[in-house]
């Protein structure tokens, strides 16, 4: 603590950009709503054909400002307003974050292991001669026993499970390698060789891209020909939704990491000096170890 | 943190006027205000509806509110309660305390900072406006599940569960944010020689608080993502139709709720030991003992979250493993309590009405730590459980540990933040009028809970009439003498007498040697502390 005594530390001046971000939160939520709901009495029926468009327009805002919010701390960057000191609650701060994000995909592991440890065994395991669900083992992958939803009927379907040895090996490849050539990149910094920092992250937005690709093809198949949907009971829902967000961080990730190869070949980073190429990196590794407990508990086992 | 040395320099800062320095703001100041007063706001705005619940539940029978509505009016009051006026006061007294307190410049990410105030408004907007179109006719109005959201109720719900699901998003992205910078500001951001054991206990409270923030919310932001594909999108996580439970959902919830409420609690333990030693005039009792049972609290809060289930159904290794965790958790508590009454123990004692908050929270807060204790008795819980007694042991918790907590800090701070002092006479006559009302409100309510009276229901039986009458026409006298508490604080912010720079003969810390009120940037050179 004591070396930074005669430090001034950096206090940016005020910014619009959090408060239109929210304003367009506000809007992208209640737009949401409005599109999938509507009330009893349909009284807020006619905002349904409004609610799309108020999706786009707050999408539209939050990605705009987040671009001009980024652009701000980049001219900040590179003009050295932030030195060491700065540098270190980056540091800090985008290790908390990333703890954050690893409690979020927790919720949906601990679905996935409640049910199926759980809940879908003891739907099997009720008294035979008082069970409601006569022919369901219990088996997983499991779509459930069946039964009235909201006074629907659900039939769960014959399930296929995605197997791990297809696409799902491939795709675990590709994003172990993708973390391999962000380390080169990496070195690529620290050593000062432009050529091999941009082919380095090239190769790693590339594997990024090539990962999303394989998973729509993967999402495809499961749609059209293996009957597997985000309704297929305990293992639909985990599957796509463990997937899902975890393919949503991979869109994320990809896009930083496109930023930060243009900020590379603009020639930003020093090898002192380059904690947004860190903290990308960081979030993409954070990425690539979800994934393994997502082939390892979701394919594998 | 016995001798300091400061250094500050008034510096001009050129900052927008009118709205414009409020919405573009990165002074932490700025932010802490704007936190405070949305938490007065919305205390107002939720304290308005359970005065509405308290008319109706006057006497037995309905007499204003549809059964619909009532449950409305439940579910939107706590979650107004929880998550828009206790969580921003404590968030608030951090922003402004915070940095003061540790000789910071501001706090270490200042436009993060911002966004995490500007994320309130809108979800206040998403949790209150379904109920305010209600009120005019249109449509079915707010979220009626309870504030817990829990399914089957909330999977059939109205649109209202959709908004509640979405405001919750956002005061979760709020609340992720607000750790994040307090936990790199006191990792970061201390002034030379503040070491960590000799940071503010305050600081502590906070640092504990925003770790469980961390662990916590993205879990509920996760569980109430299932409800929301569970409602539209054809997934089956609470449906044992699919395989799913209703069940998970509660466990889900509670591994964040539990830890919820230490989340609202900790800040309180933190600043409530500075109260007492400036008071008591002498050093805080066992700071090594308070921060050691801190942690240990927030430990064990993320492992007890099923003793707010009993009933619903678990193995019975489950049920004795709940218990006893819960339990634990008061071992460090008596630690705390212990502490606090040691600190003021022959010491040279004034009760200002800070102290007078101070005190009366001890004694309210230990009766709502031990009822909690009897709640954890799996045995006696199936008689407690989703009764009047539960109410009143949480209210406790959260409006004695947690509100009387804050107003003792608004008392304690106030001059500092605004540089005159508030009138004493009226701070006493708020803390009795408040300390007294709140016991009338709320005692008659452990004994309607032990006879049987179940919480959350419109009407009631005949032999429960007089300790509804009691307990609300108590809760009107508390909401009403709330009021003064405004009062006070407004004219304190609009004059009154000068303030000096320690405010208070016994304060000490950093935040005391700046002037009061301290300057826009206050440590733009950091302090030494030795």
């Amino acid at each position: 603590m004591a070396t930074h005594s005669n430090n001034h530390y950096y206090v940016p001046h005020g910014s619009v950009y959090p408060a239109v971000i929210s304003a367009g939160l506000l809007t992208l939520a209640s737009g949401f709503i409005f599109t999938v709901a509507t009330d009893k009495s349909k009284d807020l029926a006619y905002l349904q054909a409004p609610g799309k468009w108020m999706m786009y327009i707050g999408a539209a805002i939050i990605i705009g400002m987040v671009f001009k919010w980024m652009g701000t701390i980049i001219t900040e960057s590179i003009t050295g307003q932030f030195k060491h000191w700065e540098d270190k609650s980056f540091r800090i701060g985008m290790i908390v974050f990333i703890c954050s994000e690893i409690a979020f995909f927790a919720a949906f592991f601990g679905a996935l292991f409640y049910m199926r440890i759980l809940s879908v065994p003891d739907l099997a395991g009720f008294d035979p001669l008082f069970t409601p669900y006569k022919d369901f083992l219990g088996a997983w992958p499991s779509a459930g026993p069946g039964g009235t939803v909201l006074g629907v009927e659900y039939h769960p379907g014959k399930l296929e499970p995605m197997g791990a040895w297809g696409l799902p090996a491939i795709n675990t490849m590709l994003l172990l390698t993708s973390g391999a050539t962000i380390t080169w990149a990496h070195w690529a910094l620290i050593k000062n060789n432009r050529n091999q920092l941009i082919a380095g992250m090239l190769l790693t937005v590339l594997l990024g891209i090539a990962f999303l690709v394989c998973q729509s093809f993967e999402y495809h198949e499961a749609y059209t020909e293996m009957g597997l949907t985000l309704g297929s009971g305990a293992y639909g829902a985990t599957f796509f939704m463990l997937t899902g967000f975890h393919g949503f961080h991979v869109t994320l990730g990809t896009i930083m990491l496109i930023v930060i190869l243009i900020r590379c070949m603009k020639g930003h980073f020093t090898p002192e000096h380059h904690f947004g190429f860190e903290g990308v990196a960081w979030y993409w590794h954070f990425v690539d170890v979800v994934w393994l407990g997502l082939f390892i508990f979701v394919y594998w086992l | 943190m016995s001798t300091t040395t400061v250094a500050h320099h008034e510096e001009h800062h050129d900052h927008p006027a009118g709205i414009m320095r409020w919405l573009t703001t990165t002074n932490h100041k700025d932010i802490g205000t704007m936190y405070l007063t949305f938490s007065l706001i919305m205390f107002f705005v939720g304290g308005s509806m359970i005065l509405a619940i308290r008319a109706e539940l006057f006497q037995p029978g309905l007499q204003l509110l549809n059964p619909e509505f009532f449950n409305q009016l439940i579910g939107v009051h706590a979650l107004v309660m929880i998550f828009a006026a206790l969580m921003p006061a404590a968030t608030g007294f951090a922003n402004w305390m915070i940095p003061l307190q540790i000789g910071a410049p501001d706090m270490a990410l200042p436009r993060l900072n911002n966004w995490g105030f500007w994320l309130l408004p809108p979800s206040a907007i998403l949790l209150t406006l379904p109920f305010t179109l209600a009120l005019f006719g249109i449509g079915d109005g707010a979220l009626a599940t309870g504030w817990t959201f829990y399914p089957p109720l909330s999977v059939q719900g109205g649109i209202g569960v959709d908004f509640a699901i979405f405001a919750v998003h956002l005061l979760g992205i709020s609340s992720v944010l607000g750790s994040i910078n307090i936990i790199v500001t006191l990792f970061n951001m201390r002034a030379p020689g503040m070491t960590l054991m000799k940071m503010p206990m305050f600081a502590w409270g906070w640092l504990i608080t925003a770790f469980l923030l961390i662990a916590t919310i993205p879990v509920l932001a996760g569980a109430v993502t299932m409800l929301l594909t569970d409602r539209h999108f054809g997934t089956h996580f609470f449906d044992a139709a699919g395989g799913g439970d209703p069940i998970m959902f509660q466990h889900l919830f509670w591994f964040f709720g539990h830890p919820e409420v230490y989340i609202l609690l900790l800040p309180v333990w933190g600043f409530i030991p500075q109260i007492l030693e400036t008071f008591s005039r002498k050093p805080m009792y066992g700071y090594k003992a308070q921060v050691y049972s801190l942690w240990a609290i927030g430990a064990l809060a993320v492992v007890v979250w099923a003793h707010h289930f009993f009933t619903a159904g678990m193995p019975v290794p489950a049920l004795l493993y709940f218990m006893y965790s819960t339990m634990a958790i008061s071992l460090p508590l008596a630690v705390l309590f212990f502490c606090w009454i040691k600190t003021m123990w022959k010491g040279s004692m004034s009760f200002e009405t800070p102290m007078l908050f101070a005190v009366g929270w001890i004694i309210l807060f230990g009766i709502g730590g031990l009822t909690g204790l009897v709640l954890a008795d799996v045995a006696a819980d199936a008689q407690y459980h989703n009764s009047y007694f539960v109410v009143a042991h949480f209210h406790y918790t959260l409006f004695a540990g947690g509100i009387m907590g804050i107003m003792a800090g608004t008392y304690y701070w106030l001059p500092k933040m605004t540089g005159h002092m508030y009138s004493e006479k009226l701070g006493k006559l708020h803390f009795w009028l408040t300390a007294i009302s709140f016991n009338l409100t709320f005692i008659p309510q452990f004994f309607l809970g032990l006879a049987g009276m179940p919480r959350r229901i419109p009407d009631y039986a005949l032999q429960f009439a007089e300790f509804n009458m009691i307990s609300s026409i108590a809760a009107f006298v508390l909401g009403f003498s709330q009021l003064l508490f405004v009062y006070n604080i407004v004219s304190c912010a609009r004059g009154g007498k000068k303030a000096t720079d320690q405010v208070w003969e016994g304060a000490k810390g950093l935040e005391w040697t700046l002037p009061s009120p301290p300057p826009y940037h206050s440590f733009t050179e950091q302090p030494t502390v030795k």
